[in-house]
């Protein structure tokens, strides 16, 4: 057992919320500092990254890179734009994987 | 020819042999580990897709009240209240190990002054709209943290699932056959050797046997000619 942090990344009216419950914002701008900030949170001592669909979906292979390690858990959020549907065809792919087929 | 290259000689096969058991025994509990981690991933991802809709309709009523506390209060005044959070979250990992395979176990700490407080701010300068934001956010968050930790249960799961499918399909329809065709092989490679060399015994004996009456039958000739050829010659064999 050991402590870790919870990160929220994404645009900036999406994630201030979460200041108010104590996760760790950061804001950005555009994709690549969205790539970099995932990359220093992996390093850092981040086991949950909530990430915005917003930026995810131009992200696929940094997200793809943590996927199969056991920290950070990079969780997808909707952003202010709503749901994109990406963190459920996550799931989606997830089964397949496992399953070789869609089941559900 | 065998799939694999081998000498055909008895130490390989029982070698070989060696192997086909240890790699049936293998395909066997793989087989079952395969069956189990699926078992399990299924009532992880069944909860996965459930708590993935619930919290995206929270997190999407949240930020709509959001954008409504944002268009009565000003960006600035935003970004004041909520600079200095009540609550700090940190989070205690554990690890659950199902079939092999750890997953995070996250037991979740928050220190808030209050409890049920979550606002950060007075409410003399603040909207109600920041209000509701931040408590449908509050009602949120249990939710996305068990999100958390289930959908990184569900890919660790669905990555060991593949390997262990792909390990299970490698041994039953590539090893397995490959030694059980090498086995035979060499089975029959032994057995055609024997039945060469009891082939060549005989062959030889035959010829042993040919010599010898050649020689009794010469043996016999000279001693017709020492008589003066006034027997006759013995009946051949």
């Amino acid at each position: 057992m050991s402590e870790y942090r919870i990160a929220a990344v994404g645009d900036r009216d999406s994630v201030l919320g979460f200041r108010a419950l104590g996760l760790d914002v950061f804001p950005v701008e555009n994709t690549e500092e969205a790539k970099a900030a995932l990359h220093r949170l992996a390093r850092e001592n981040y086991a949950i990254v909530y990430l915005t669909e917003g930026f995810a979906q131009y992200m696929g292979p940094e997200i793809a890179r943590y996927q199969d390690d056991l920290t950070p858990a990079v969780i997808l959020i909707p952003g202010k734009e709503g749901s994109l549907g990406i963190g459920m065809a996550k799931v989606k792919t997830a089964v397949e994987r496992a399953v070789g087929a869609d089941i559900l | 020819m065998p799939a694999i290259n081998v000498n055909p000689t008895r130490m390989e096969l029982t070698r070989l042999k060696g192997r086909l058991r240890t790699a049936t025994r293998g395909h066997k509990l793989l087989k079952d580990k395969r069956d189990e981690l699926m078992k399990q991933f299924m009532d992880v991802v069944r909860e996965n897709r459930a708590l993935r809709k619930k919290v995206e309709e929270g997190l999407s009523q949240a930020s709509a009240a959001f954008a409504a506390a944002s268009a009565v209060m000003s960006p600035e005044m935003l970004e004041q209240a909520l600079m200095y959070p009540k609550e700090s979250v940190s989070l205690d990992m554990g690890f659950q190990n199902i079939m092999s395979v750890d997953v995070p176990v996250y037991h979740f700490k928050t220190r808030s002054g209050e409890a049920g407080q979550v606002y950060p701010y007075g409410f003399a300068a603040t909207s109600g709209e920041l209000d509701d934001a931040v408590r449908a956010l509050s009602q949120v968050f249990r939710d996305m943290l068990r999100l958390a930790e289930v959908e990184k249960t569900s890919q660790l799961l669905a990555q060991e699932i593949e390997k262990t499918r792909r390990r299970v399909n490698a041994l039953e329809y590539v090893k397995i056959p490959q030694m059980q065709e090498t086995i035979k092989y060499i089975t029959m490679k032994l057995d055609e050797n024997e039945r060469a060399s009891t082939i060549r015994l005989m062959k030889v004996k035959d010829m042993l046997l040919k010599e010898a009456i050649e020689a009794r039958q010469e043996a016999d000739e000279a001693a017709v000619e020492a008589f003066g050829g006034q027997t006759a010659p013995p009946e051949p064999i």
